[in-house]
Protein backbone atom coordinates (compact mmCIF):
# COMPACT_ATOMS: atom_id res chain seq x y z
CA UNK A 1 0.00 0.00 0.00
CA UNK A 2 2.03 2.98 -1.07
CA UNK A 3 1.37 6.73 0.59
CA UNK A 4 -0.95 7.81 -1.23
CA UNK A 5 -3.70 5.65 -0.72
CA UNK A 6 -2.48 5.34 2.76
CA UNK A 7 -3.05 9.12 2.49
CA UNK A 8 -6.31 8.76 0.85
CA UNK A 9 -7.99 6.17 3.13
CA UNK A 10 -7.11 8.47 6.21
CA UNK A 11 -8.77 11.19 4.77
CA UNK A 12 -12.28 9.19 3.39
CA UNK A 13 -12.28 7.32 7.04
CA UNK A 14 -12.39 10.74 8.92
CA UNK A 15 -14.71 12.17 6.02
CA UNK A 16 -17.17 8.82 6.57
CA UNK A 17 -16.76 9.72 10.35
CA UNK A 18 -17.42 12.88 10.09
CA UNK A 19 -20.56 12.67 7.67
CA UNK A 20 -22.46 9.74 10.23
CA UNK A 21 -21.54 12.13 12.97
CA UNK A 22 -23.25 14.83 11.26
CA UNK A 23 -26.46 12.97 9.56
CA UNK A 24 -27.25 11.28 13.32
CA UNK A 25 -27.01 15.51 14.90
CA UNK A 26 -29.27 16.40 12.18
CA UNK A 27 -31.56 12.85 12.41
CA UNK A 28 -32.35 14.54 15.94
CA UNK A 29 -33.44 17.74 14.19
CA UNK A 30 -35.56 15.99 11.28
CA UNK A 31 -37.29 13.26 14.05
CA UNK A 32 -38.42 16.42 15.50
CA UNK A 33 -39.30 18.22 12.54
CA UNK A 34 -40.84 15.07 11.18
CA UNK A 35 -42.89 14.39 14.19
CA UNK A 36 -44.44 17.74 14.39
CA UNK A 37 -45.26 17.47 10.37
CA UNK A 38 -47.24 14.30 11.20
CA UNK A 39 -48.81 16.14 14.06
CA UNK A 40 -50.03 19.03 12.23
CA UNK A 41 -47.42 21.09 14.03
CA UNK A 42 -44.52 23.03 12.63
CA UNK A 43 -41.61 21.80 14.66
CA UNK A 44 -38.60 23.87 16.33
CA UNK A 45 -38.71 26.84 13.82
CA UNK A 46 -36.90 29.21 16.28
CA UNK A 47 -33.21 28.22 16.49
CA UNK A 48 -31.81 29.99 13.26
CA UNK A 49 -33.37 29.79 9.90
CA UNK A 50 -36.49 26.87 10.04
CA UNK A 51 -34.55 25.67 13.16
CA UNK A 52 -31.84 24.26 11.41
CA UNK A 53 -29.41 25.31 14.42
CA UNK A 54 -31.58 23.16 16.70
CA UNK A 55 -29.08 20.49 17.19
CA UNK A 56 -26.20 22.97 18.07
CA UNK A 57 -28.55 24.06 20.64
CA UNK A 58 -29.07 20.49 21.98
CA UNK A 59 -25.84 19.77 22.34
CA UNK A 60 -24.88 22.84 23.96
CA UNK A 61 -27.33 22.81 26.37
CA UNK A 62 -26.18 18.78 26.74
CA UNK A 63 -23.00 20.28 27.67
CA UNK A 64 -24.40 22.30 30.41
CA UNK A 65 -26.73 20.34 32.18
CA UNK A 66 -25.08 18.49 35.57
CA UNK A 67 -22.63 15.52 34.63
CA UNK A 68 -24.77 13.10 37.73
CA UNK A 69 -23.57 10.06 38.80
CA UNK A 70 -25.69 8.14 41.14
CA UNK A 71 -24.37 7.56 44.49
CA UNK A 72 -24.93 3.59 44.57
CA UNK A 73 -23.87 3.56 40.70
CA UNK A 74 -20.66 1.87 39.78
CA UNK A 75 -18.99 4.97 38.69
CA UNK A 76 -16.14 2.63 35.48
CA UNK A 77 -19.00 0.80 34.26
CA UNK A 78 -21.42 4.17 34.25
CA UNK A 79 -18.64 6.00 32.59
CA UNK A 80 -18.26 3.05 30.53
CA UNK A 81 -21.39 2.56 29.44
CA UNK A 82 -22.21 5.43 26.48
CA UNK A 83 -18.74 5.33 25.31
CA UNK A 84 -19.10 1.76 24.07
CA UNK A 85 -22.34 2.78 22.86
CA UNK A 86 -21.12 5.60 21.03
CA UNK A 87 -17.55 3.65 19.99
CA UNK A 88 -19.51 0.71 18.55
CA UNK A 89 -21.92 2.59 16.84
CA UNK A 90 -19.19 4.70 15.01
CA UNK A 91 -17.33 1.65 13.63
CA UNK A 92 -19.59 0.00 11.85
CA UNK A 93 -19.89 2.28 8.66
CA UNK A 94 -16.31 1.22 7.79
CA UNK A 95 -17.23 -1.49 5.39
CA UNK A 96 -19.78 0.44 3.62
CA UNK A 97 -19.36 1.24 0.01
CA UNK A 98 -20.99 4.94 -0.33
CA UNK A 99 -19.74 4.59 -3.89
CA UNK A 100 -18.27 2.87 -6.86
CA UNK A 101 -14.26 3.48 -8.03
CA UNK A 102 -13.34 7.25 -8.38
CA UNK A 103 -10.49 7.48 -11.03
CA UNK A 104 -8.39 10.70 -10.58
CA UNK A 105 -5.10 10.40 -13.45
CA UNK A 106 -3.53 7.86 -12.61
CA UNK A 107 -4.72 6.27 -9.72
CA UNK A 108 -8.12 5.15 -8.96
CA UNK A 109 -10.23 5.44 -5.18
CA UNK A 110 -12.54 2.71 -3.97
CA UNK A 111 -15.16 5.06 -2.05
CA UNK A 112 -15.28 2.71 0.76
CA UNK A 113 -12.88 2.46 3.73
CA UNK A 114 -12.20 -0.54 4.39
CA UNK A 115 -12.83 -3.45 2.11
CA UNK A 116 -12.56 -6.43 3.94
CA UNK A 117 -14.37 -9.80 2.35
CA UNK A 118 -16.56 -10.57 4.88
CA UNK A 119 -17.95 -6.80 5.59
CA UNK A 120 -21.68 -8.18 6.30
CA UNK A 121 -20.01 -10.19 8.78
CA UNK A 122 -18.00 -7.37 10.64
CA UNK A 123 -20.72 -5.36 10.61
CA UNK A 124 -22.85 -8.04 12.19
CA UNK A 125 -19.94 -8.98 14.90
CA UNK A 126 -19.56 -5.17 15.54
CA UNK A 127 -23.64 -4.24 15.67
CA UNK A 128 -24.50 -6.84 18.04
CA UNK A 129 -21.54 -5.58 20.19
CA UNK A 130 -23.60 -2.65 20.74
CA UNK A 131 -26.00 -3.99 23.17
CA UNK A 132 -23.07 -4.23 25.77
CA UNK A 133 -22.89 -0.37 25.57
CA UNK A 134 -26.51 -0.58 27.14
CA UNK A 135 -26.53 -3.69 29.55
CA UNK A 136 -23.65 -1.84 30.64
CA UNK A 137 -25.18 1.70 31.12
CA UNK A 138 -28.47 -0.15 32.63
CA UNK A 139 -26.37 -2.53 35.47
CA UNK A 140 -24.04 0.35 36.54
CA UNK A 141 -26.88 3.06 37.33
CA UNK A 142 -27.98 0.16 40.11
CA UNK A 143 -31.96 1.42 39.87
CA UNK A 144 -34.47 -1.46 39.02
CA UNK A 145 -35.68 0.64 35.73
CA UNK A 146 -32.60 0.57 34.13
CA UNK A 147 -31.92 -2.86 34.84
CA UNK A 148 -35.26 -3.96 33.61
CA UNK A 149 -34.52 -1.62 30.54
CA UNK A 150 -31.02 -3.23 29.74
CA UNK A 151 -32.69 -6.89 30.29
CA UNK A 152 -35.01 -6.13 27.94
CA UNK A 153 -32.65 -4.32 25.19
CA UNK A 154 -30.51 -7.76 25.11
CA UNK A 155 -33.15 -10.45 24.99
CA UNK A 156 -34.64 -8.17 21.91
CA UNK A 157 -31.38 -7.90 20.19
CA UNK A 158 -30.43 -11.39 20.47
CA UNK A 159 -33.59 -12.70 19.41
CA UNK A 160 -34.15 -10.07 16.89
CA UNK A 161 -30.49 -10.69 15.42
CA UNK A 162 -30.85 -14.56 15.06
CA UNK A 163 -33.86 -13.76 12.09
CA UNK A 164 -31.79 -11.27 10.82
CA UNK A 165 -28.81 -13.18 10.24
CA UNK A 166 -31.58 -15.79 8.63
CA UNK A 167 -33.03 -13.03 6.41
CA UNK A 168 -29.37 -12.53 5.17
CA UNK A 169 -28.19 -15.65 4.36
CA UNK A 170 -30.33 -15.73 1.13
CA UNK A 171 -29.13 -12.94 0.09
CA UNK A 172 -25.81 -14.32 0.57
CA UNK A 173 -27.45 -17.31 -1.38
CA UNK A 174 -27.84 -15.29 -4.31
CA UNK A 175 -24.67 -13.04 -4.24
CA UNK A 176 -22.05 -15.83 -3.19
CA UNK A 177 -19.95 -13.13 -0.99
CA UNK A 178 -19.99 -11.66 1.95
CA UNK A 179 -18.03 -8.37 0.80
CA UNK A 180 -20.32 -5.75 0.98
CA UNK A 181 -18.69 -4.49 -2.20
CA UNK A 182 -19.25 -7.29 -4.22
CA UNK A 183 -22.78 -7.48 -3.29
CA UNK A 184 -22.90 -3.76 -4.67
CA UNK A 185 -21.86 -4.39 -7.81
CA UNK A 186 -23.70 -7.33 -8.35
CA UNK A 187 -26.62 -5.28 -8.35
CA UNK A 188 -26.07 -2.89 -11.36
CA UNK A 189 -28.87 -0.84 -13.04
CA UNK A 190 -32.11 -1.78 -11.65
CA UNK A 191 -31.32 -5.42 -10.79
CA UNK A 192 -31.64 -4.97 -7.32
CA UNK A 193 -32.35 -7.63 -4.70
CA UNK A 194 -35.37 -6.46 -3.47
CA UNK A 195 -37.18 -7.93 -6.75
CA UNK A 196 -35.57 -11.06 -5.52
CA UNK A 197 -36.29 -10.73 -1.80
CA UNK A 198 -39.47 -9.03 -0.95
CA UNK A 199 -40.21 -11.41 2.06
CA UNK A 200 -36.34 -11.34 3.16
CA UNK A 201 -36.11 -7.99 3.11
CA UNK A 202 -39.41 -6.77 5.24
CA UNK A 203 -37.86 -9.33 7.50
CA UNK A 204 -34.73 -7.63 7.75
CA UNK A 205 -36.61 -4.45 8.20
CA UNK A 206 -38.79 -5.51 10.88
CA UNK A 207 -35.39 -6.65 12.40
CA UNK A 208 -33.83 -3.70 11.93
CA UNK A 209 -36.37 -1.71 14.13
CA UNK A 210 -35.73 -3.86 16.49
CA UNK A 211 -32.16 -3.79 16.58
CA UNK A 212 -31.87 0.13 16.37
CA UNK A 213 -34.15 0.13 19.49
CA UNK A 214 -36.85 2.30 16.82
CA UNK A 215 -40.51 2.12 17.96
CA UNK A 216 -42.53 -0.26 17.74
CA UNK A 217 -39.76 -2.05 19.30
CA UNK A 218 -38.34 0.79 21.31
CA UNK A 219 -39.29 -1.70 24.69
CA UNK A 220 -35.75 -0.89 26.80
CA UNK A 221 -36.12 3.06 26.19
CA UNK A 222 -39.87 2.85 27.25
CA UNK A 223 -40.66 6.21 29.11
CA UNK A 224 -44.15 5.71 30.00
CA UNK A 225 -43.20 2.14 31.76
CA UNK A 226 -39.31 2.75 32.44
CA UNK A 227 -39.31 6.07 32.51
CA UNK A 228 -36.31 5.93 29.81
CA UNK A 229 -34.96 2.15 30.48
CA UNK A 230 -31.22 2.23 30.70
CA UNK A 231 -30.66 5.89 30.35
CA UNK A 232 -33.05 6.66 33.11
CA UNK A 233 -29.83 7.69 35.22
CA UNK A 234 -27.77 9.42 32.97
CA UNK A 235 -27.90 13.15 32.24
CA UNK A 236 -25.71 15.38 30.48
CA UNK A 237 -23.53 14.63 27.23
CA UNK A 238 -23.63 10.59 28.88
CA UNK A 239 -27.22 10.86 28.14
CA UNK A 240 -26.36 12.44 24.59
CA UNK A 241 -23.96 9.76 23.32
CA UNK A 242 -26.76 7.40 23.91
CA UNK A 243 -29.05 9.39 22.10
CA UNK A 244 -26.39 9.79 19.30
CA UNK A 245 -25.46 6.24 19.29
CA UNK A 246 -28.98 5.46 18.46
CA UNK A 247 -29.19 7.77 15.71
CA UNK A 248 -26.02 6.52 14.26
CA UNK A 249 -27.09 2.63 14.22
CA UNK A 250 -30.10 3.96 12.34
CA UNK A 251 -28.15 5.83 9.57
CA UNK A 252 -25.74 2.51 9.33
CA UNK A 253 -28.69 0.29 9.39
CA UNK A 254 -30.54 2.23 6.74
CA UNK A 255 -26.68 2.12 4.52
CA UNK A 256 -26.82 -1.60 5.37
CA UNK A 257 -30.21 -1.76 3.87
CA UNK A 258 -29.88 0.20 0.83
CA UNK A 259 -26.38 -1.92 0.24
CA UNK A 260 -28.39 -5.10 0.41
CA UNK A 261 -31.61 -4.95 -1.44
CA UNK A 262 -32.03 -1.48 -2.95
CA UNK A 263 -28.96 -1.85 -4.87
CA UNK A 264 -26.86 0.85 -3.04
CA UNK A 265 -25.09 3.22 -5.26
CA UNK A 266 -26.75 1.86 -8.32
CA UNK A 267 -29.38 3.14 -10.51
CA UNK A 268 -31.28 2.43 -13.46
CA UNK A 269 -29.78 3.06 -16.64
CA UNK A 270 -26.65 3.95 -15.29
CA UNK A 271 -24.78 1.99 -18.31
CA UNK A 272 -26.51 3.86 -20.41
CA UNK A 273 -25.00 7.36 -18.51
CA UNK A 274 -21.58 6.00 -18.45
CA UNK A 275 -21.99 5.35 -22.46
CA UNK A 276 -23.11 8.19 -23.34
CA UNK A 277 -19.65 9.91 -22.38
CA UNK A 278 -16.89 9.00 -25.04
CA UNK A 279 -14.27 9.36 -22.14
CA UNK A 280 -14.71 6.64 -20.31
CA UNK A 281 -12.76 8.22 -17.41
CA UNK A 282 -15.26 10.97 -17.41
CA UNK A 283 -18.40 8.75 -17.74
CA UNK A 284 -17.10 6.49 -14.90
CA UNK A 285 -16.30 9.64 -12.36
CA UNK A 286 -19.65 11.12 -13.38
CA UNK A 287 -22.15 7.96 -12.88
CA UNK A 288 -19.70 7.17 -9.74
CA UNK A 289 -20.32 10.98 -8.21
CA UNK A 290 -24.25 10.50 -9.15
CA UNK A 291 -24.12 7.04 -7.74
CA UNK A 292 -22.97 8.68 -4.13
CA UNK A 293 -25.91 11.14 -4.48
CA UNK A 294 -28.32 8.25 -5.16
CA UNK A 295 -26.80 6.12 -2.11
CA UNK A 296 -27.60 8.85 0.11
CA UNK A 297 -30.97 9.35 -1.24
CA UNK A 298 -31.66 5.69 -0.43
CA UNK A 299 -30.19 6.04 2.84
CA UNK A 300 -32.61 8.87 3.91
CA UNK A 301 -35.45 7.40 2.37
CA UNK A 302 -34.60 4.98 4.85
CA UNK A 303 -34.29 7.18 8.06
CA UNK A 304 -37.54 9.09 7.03
CA UNK A 305 -39.10 5.91 7.10
CA UNK A 306 -37.68 5.12 10.51
CA UNK A 307 -38.99 8.22 11.51
CA UNK A 308 -42.27 7.68 9.50
CA UNK A 309 -42.94 4.41 11.27
CA UNK A 310 -41.91 5.56 14.91
CA UNK A 311 -45.03 8.26 14.81
CA UNK A 312 -47.37 5.79 12.98
CA UNK A 313 -47.13 2.51 15.28
CA UNK A 314 -47.41 2.05 19.07
CA UNK A 315 -44.97 0.07 21.20
CA UNK A 316 -45.15 -3.62 21.27
CA UNK A 317 -46.17 -5.39 24.58
CA UNK A 318 -42.84 -7.69 25.57
CA UNK A 319 -44.56 -10.87 25.32
CA UNK A 320 -45.86 -9.88 21.98
CA UNK A 321 -42.21 -9.01 20.89
CA UNK A 322 -40.48 -12.40 21.79
CA UNK A 323 -43.95 -14.22 20.27
CA UNK A 324 -43.29 -12.08 17.00
CA UNK A 325 -39.57 -12.71 16.70
CA UNK A 326 -39.42 -16.11 17.90
CA UNK A 327 -42.82 -17.55 16.52
CA UNK A 328 -42.95 -15.73 13.36
CA UNK A 329 -39.91 -14.07 12.10
CA UNK A 330 -37.43 -17.26 12.77
CA UNK A 331 -39.91 -19.87 10.92
CA UNK A 332 -40.72 -16.63 7.88
CA UNK A 333 -36.84 -16.19 7.59
CA UNK A 334 -36.23 -20.16 7.55
CA UNK A 335 -39.16 -20.61 4.64
CA UNK A 336 -37.07 -17.82 2.99
CA UNK A 337 -33.73 -19.69 2.76
CA UNK A 338 -35.72 -22.92 1.48
CA UNK A 339 -37.39 -20.43 -1.10
CA UNK A 340 -34.38 -18.71 -2.41
CA UNK A 341 -32.60 -22.15 -2.63
CA UNK A 342 -35.69 -24.18 -4.83
CA UNK A 343 -35.45 -20.85 -6.67
CA UNK A 344 -32.10 -21.01 -7.30
CA UNK A 345 -31.88 -24.73 -8.20
CA UNK A 346 -35.09 -24.29 -11.34
CA UNK A 347 -33.43 -21.17 -12.05
CA UNK A 348 -29.72 -23.11 -12.99
CA UNK A 349 -31.77 -25.93 -13.82
CA UNK A 350 -33.75 -23.95 -16.45
CA UNK A 351 -30.79 -21.77 -18.16
CA UNK A 352 -27.70 -24.33 -17.60
CA UNK A 353 -29.52 -27.44 -17.70
CA UNK B 1 -85.12 -5.67 29.05
CA UNK B 2 -85.25 -4.63 25.30
CA UNK B 3 -83.67 -1.50 24.97
CA UNK B 4 -85.52 1.74 23.92
CA UNK B 5 -83.34 3.26 21.27
CA UNK B 6 -83.05 0.45 19.68
CA UNK B 7 -79.19 1.18 19.33
CA UNK B 8 -77.82 -1.19 21.60
CA UNK B 9 -74.82 -3.78 19.51
CA UNK B 10 -73.94 -7.08 20.99
CA UNK B 11 -69.99 -6.98 21.02
CA UNK B 12 -68.57 -10.34 19.99
CA UNK B 13 -65.09 -11.87 19.58
CA UNK B 14 -64.29 -12.75 16.41
CA UNK B 15 -61.47 -14.50 15.34
CA UNK B 16 -59.06 -12.84 13.34
CA UNK B 17 -59.02 -13.43 9.44
CA UNK B 18 -55.35 -13.99 7.96
CA UNK B 19 -54.84 -10.58 6.77
CA UNK B 20 -55.89 -9.19 9.94
CA UNK B 21 -53.30 -11.23 11.80
CA UNK B 22 -50.57 -10.20 9.52
CA UNK B 23 -51.31 -6.92 10.31
CA UNK B 24 -49.03 -5.46 7.33
CA UNK B 25 -52.49 -4.18 5.75
CA UNK B 26 -53.30 -2.34 8.71
CA UNK B 27 -49.85 -1.04 8.82
CA UNK B 28 -49.77 0.35 5.61
CA UNK B 29 -52.90 1.62 6.14
CA UNK B 30 -51.62 3.48 9.35
CA UNK B 31 -49.08 5.11 7.45
CA UNK B 32 -51.26 6.37 5.00
CA UNK B 33 -52.86 8.00 7.33
CA UNK B 34 -49.99 9.70 9.12
CA UNK B 35 -48.24 10.75 5.55
CA UNK B 36 -51.46 12.76 4.55
CA UNK B 37 -51.00 14.22 7.86
CA UNK B 38 -47.33 15.19 7.12
CA UNK B 39 -48.75 17.16 3.89
CA UNK B 40 -51.68 18.51 5.57
CA UNK B 41 -51.41 22.34 6.16
CA UNK B 42 -49.95 22.87 10.04
CA UNK B 43 -52.40 24.03 12.41
CA UNK B 44 -49.89 26.14 14.63
CA UNK B 45 -49.95 30.12 14.86
CA UNK B 46 -46.52 31.44 15.13
CA UNK B 47 -47.43 33.31 17.92
CA UNK B 48 -45.49 36.73 18.47
CA UNK B 49 -45.46 36.87 14.64
CA UNK B 50 -48.73 36.07 13.63
CA UNK B 51 -51.80 36.16 15.80
CA UNK B 52 -54.59 34.71 15.77
CA UNK B 53 -58.34 36.48 15.02
CA UNK B 54 -59.95 37.68 17.99
CA UNK B 55 -63.91 38.44 18.57
CA UNK B 56 -64.81 41.89 18.00
CA UNK B 57 -65.95 41.75 21.38
CA UNK B 58 -62.53 40.83 23.01
CA UNK B 59 -61.99 42.48 25.86
CA UNK B 60 -58.70 43.06 26.14
CA UNK B 61 -55.87 45.92 27.82
CA UNK B 62 -57.77 48.79 29.23
CA UNK B 63 -57.37 52.59 27.47
CA UNK B 64 -58.09 56.03 28.76
CA UNK B 65 -59.96 57.54 25.74
CA UNK B 66 -59.19 61.21 24.73
CA UNK B 67 -61.94 63.63 23.45
CA UNK B 68 -62.02 64.68 19.78
CA UNK B 69 -59.63 68.13 21.08
CA UNK B 70 -56.88 65.28 23.16
CA UNK B 71 -58.44 66.33 26.50
CA UNK B 72 -58.86 63.40 28.65
CA UNK B 73 -62.14 62.40 29.51
CA UNK B 74 -61.87 60.78 32.56
CA UNK B 75 -63.52 62.91 35.39
CA UNK B 76 -62.31 60.56 38.31
CA UNK B 77 -65.76 59.88 39.19
CA UNK B 78 -65.08 56.91 40.69
CA UNK B 79 -68.13 54.87 39.11
CA UNK B 80 -65.96 52.07 37.44
CA UNK B 81 -63.71 51.75 40.63
CA UNK B 82 -67.27 51.09 42.49
CA UNK B 83 -68.21 48.99 40.24
CA UNK B 84 -65.28 46.83 39.27
CA UNK B 85 -65.92 43.47 41.01
CA UNK B 86 -62.22 42.61 41.27
CA UNK B 87 -61.17 45.74 43.11
CA UNK B 88 -58.70 46.28 40.74
CA UNK B 89 -59.27 50.14 39.91
CA UNK B 90 -57.78 53.22 42.07
CA UNK B 91 -57.64 56.20 41.50
CA UNK B 92 -57.34 60.05 43.07
CA UNK B 93 -59.23 63.16 42.05
CA UNK B 94 -57.88 66.50 41.29
CA UNK B 95 -59.17 70.11 40.17
CA UNK B 96 -58.61 71.57 37.08
CA UNK B 97 -56.26 74.32 37.49
CA UNK B 98 -56.54 76.99 34.85
CA UNK B 99 -54.75 76.87 31.72
CA UNK B 100 -55.51 73.24 31.48
CA UNK B 101 -58.62 73.20 29.98
CA UNK B 102 -56.93 71.22 26.53
CA UNK B 103 -55.70 68.72 28.72
CA UNK B 104 -58.45 67.69 30.79
CA UNK B 105 -62.01 67.91 29.81
CA UNK B 106 -63.81 68.45 32.84
CA UNK B 107 -63.37 70.29 36.05
CA UNK B 108 -62.37 67.42 38.05
CA UNK B 109 -59.85 64.97 36.51
CA UNK B 110 -58.07 61.64 38.09
CA UNK B 111 -54.25 62.69 39.23
CA UNK B 112 -53.48 58.88 38.99
CA UNK B 113 -55.57 55.98 37.69
CA UNK B 114 -54.11 52.61 38.49
CA UNK B 115 -55.10 49.23 37.30
CA UNK B 116 -54.11 46.22 38.54
CA UNK B 117 -53.76 43.81 35.74
CA UNK B 118 -53.55 41.15 38.59
CA UNK B 119 -56.56 41.83 39.95
CA UNK B 120 -58.33 42.53 36.66
CA UNK B 121 -60.84 39.71 35.33
CA UNK B 122 -61.29 41.70 32.35
CA UNK B 123 -64.73 41.48 32.73
CA UNK B 124 -66.01 45.15 31.41
CA UNK B 125 -68.07 46.60 34.32
CA UNK B 126 -65.78 49.42 34.05
CA UNK B 127 -66.51 50.20 30.90
CA UNK B 128 -70.30 50.25 31.27
CA UNK B 129 -70.33 51.68 34.12
CA UNK B 130 -68.69 55.06 32.93
CA UNK B 131 -70.35 58.09 32.36
CA UNK B 132 -67.60 60.13 29.85
CA UNK B 133 -67.53 56.94 27.60
CA UNK B 134 -64.14 57.40 29.17
CA UNK B 135 -62.76 53.74 29.75
CA UNK B 136 -62.64 51.12 27.14
CA UNK B 137 -61.14 47.96 26.71
CA UNK B 138 -59.39 47.08 23.82
CA UNK B 139 -59.92 44.56 21.34
CA UNK B 140 -56.25 44.38 19.73
CA UNK B 141 -54.06 44.29 22.63
CA UNK B 142 -53.12 41.92 26.04
CA UNK B 143 -51.45 42.79 29.22
CA UNK B 144 -48.16 40.99 28.39
CA UNK B 145 -46.45 38.62 31.09
CA UNK B 146 -43.92 40.65 33.26
CA UNK B 147 -41.08 39.35 36.21
CA UNK B 148 -42.28 41.79 38.51
CA UNK B 149 -46.01 41.98 40.22
CA UNK B 150 -45.34 45.95 40.40
CA UNK B 151 -45.08 46.37 36.78
CA UNK B 152 -48.65 44.94 36.72
CA UNK B 153 -50.13 48.21 38.79
CA UNK B 154 -50.45 50.20 35.19
CA UNK B 155 -50.72 53.71 35.69
CA UNK B 156 -52.27 56.59 33.51
CA UNK B 157 -48.44 56.80 31.27
CA UNK B 158 -49.64 53.21 30.10
CA UNK B 159 -52.91 53.88 29.97
CA UNK B 160 -53.99 56.74 28.83
CA UNK B 161 -54.43 56.84 24.92
CA UNK B 162 -51.70 58.43 23.16
CA UNK B 163 -52.30 61.84 21.51
CA UNK B 164 -53.27 62.02 17.70
CA UNK B 165 -51.52 64.72 15.70
CA UNK B 166 -51.75 65.24 12.50
CA UNK B 167 -48.82 63.67 11.32
CA UNK B 168 -49.89 60.01 12.55
CA UNK B 169 -53.08 60.15 11.48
Amino acid sequence: MDSVVLIYKGIYILAIFGISLLIATYSTYFERKIAAFIQDRVGPNRAGPMGLLQPLADAGKLFFKEEFIPAKANKVLFILGPGIAMLVAAMTSAVIPFGDTLILGETSFDLIAIDVNIGILYIFGVVSLGVYGLMIGGWASNNKFSLLGAIRAASQNISYELAMGLSLIAVLMLSGSLSLKVIAEQQTGFNWNIWYQPLGFLIFLICAFAETNRTPFDLPESEAELIGGYHTEYSSMKLGMYLFAEYINIFVVSAVMATLYFGAYNFPFMENLRNAFDDPVLGNNVVTIIGVGVMFAKIFAFIFFFMWVRWTLPRFRYDQLMKLGWNILIPLAILNILLTGGGILLYEYFTKG
Amino acid sequence: MEPLSNRRKNVTQKEMTLSERMYLPAIAQGLGITIKHFFKKKATINYPEETRQRSDVWRGLHVLKRDENGAERCTACGLCAVACPAEAITMTAGERKKGEEHLYREEKYAVTYEVNMLRCIFCGLCEEACPKAAIFLQDDKLAPARYEREEFIYGKDRLVEPLKTTETK
